[in-house]
């Protein structure tokens, strides 16, 4: 009875997140400008690593711990990278 | 799922709850990308899933992995720890872009504020 | 020594995340991280980071406590105005004057109040201290500042001035 619980539960939050990241993807597209949609990805990258976190659940495998730990960091550095562009035109001073 | 049916009942009730609320958050912070006017009032909408979001998935698989005994359960306390660090720096930085190419058009949000308009 | 190991703390930390990386404590990993341990903090060195003192360690815990609670609160609440269905538009800009100093004090308020949604870190004038945060939902400017001052910058400054 749990494990169905558990299970139908982890189907709906993967189809929650999956929602989301249409929400953030429909946000880059439609902008208006760069820093919304920098900031859409933002969003898409952290609900991406969520939505693995959530699956590393249901199949209880450790390699998805370490895909959503480099989402993580590399989606943080991306951002900055975007950010420092959209200040000075370039990412290296 | 089949590893699942492992779990006491406790520790997949507790899973179900937080692995919801944590996905729930991070639907509805995205939902404010959608719906806030003004790219200042979005800033503050994907933190939903940022901060309690992500920090309720992340109980969610501690109580998970340490009920099943599978491995330890330190992993997750890095993400939480890497995220929690990393956000506001990104966040910062993209405000302050903003800000920047604001005043670049000649339309500085705060000059707004002193003329009296909030909702800048 | 002080050549060898110029930041003490970042040199543990670093040695505690390699560890926590690989699940384990064996000879050979405490050899590696060990090294990197080493290594990593004379990157810093090249940056002239300045030196950091805690004066109470035991106040950082009633700060991550308050930060807690905070997060839960701002969260819920920020939650039920995205949920409305008529938006209320009351977001705006506070200037807060402030009396903190430490670069490091800084850092950990932009790191708190950005962590709290509803609350985001605009830009700080290095010069006079004045901090100007974005608002989600305004209702009084001098409250904001209140909140600000009473619930974090007097703690910031036990810890760190």
């Amino acid at each position: 009875m749990s494990a169905a619980i558990l299970g139908w539960s982890l189907l709906l939050a993967q189809i929650f997140l999956a929602l989301a990241m249409a929400i953030a993807a429909w946000r880059i597209m439609r902008g208006p400008r760069a820093q919304d949609r920098v900031l859409a990805m933002d969003a898409l990258y952290v609900n991406g690593m969520l939505l693995l976190l959530v699956l590393g659940i249901g199949t209880g495998r450790t390699l998805y711990f370490e895909i959503s730990l480099a989402i993580g960091l590399l989606g943080f550095v991306a951002t900055v990278a975007l950010a420092k562009f959209l200040m000075r035109g370039e990412v290296i001073e | 799922m089949n590893n699942l049916a492992a779990l006491p009942a406790w520790a997949a009730l507790i899973t179900a709850f937080l692995v919801l609320l944590g996905a729930g958050l991070a639907l509805i912070g995205n939902i404010g990308l959608i719906r806030f006017a003004s790219f200042y009032e979005r800033v503050h909408a994907p933190t939903l899933g940022a901060t309690l979001g992500m920090l309720s998935i992340l109980a969610a698989s501690i109580v998970c992995f340490s009920a099943l005994q599978t491995r330890p359960v330190v992993h997750e306390i890095l993400i939480g720890v890497f995220v929690t660090v990393t956000t506001p720096v990104t966040l910062m930085l993209l405000v302050q872009a903003t800000l920047y190419r604001d005043r670049l058009e000649e339309k500085d949000p705060l000059e707004k504020r002193a003329a009296g308009d909030t909702a800048a | 020594m002080r050549r060898l190991l110029p930041y003490p703390p970042i040199s543990l930390l670093l040695l505690v995340m390699w560890l926590i990386l690989n699940q384990s404590v064996s000879p050979g990993q405490v050899l590696i991280g060990g090294i990197c341990a080493l290594l990593g903090p004379l990157v810093l060195t090249r940056l002239d980071v300045p030196q950091l003192t805690i004066r109470k360690p035991w106040a950082i815990l009633r700060l991550l406590g308050r930060m807690a609670v905070d997060i839960v609160r701002s969260n819920k609440n920020v939650a039920r105005l995205i949920l409305k269905p008529k938006l209320e538009r009351r977001a705006g800009f506070v200037a807060i004057p402030l009396a903190i100093r430490s670069p490091y004090g800084h850092a950990a308020l932009a790191c708190i109040l950005t962590a709290t949604p509803g609350t985001a870190w605009v830009s700080l004038d290095p010069a006079d201290g004045t901090l100007i945060i974005h608002v989600l939902d305004l209702y009084d400017e001098d409250d904001w500042g209140a909140i600000v001052k009473t619930r974090y910058e007097e703690l910031l400054m036990e810890i760190f001035e």
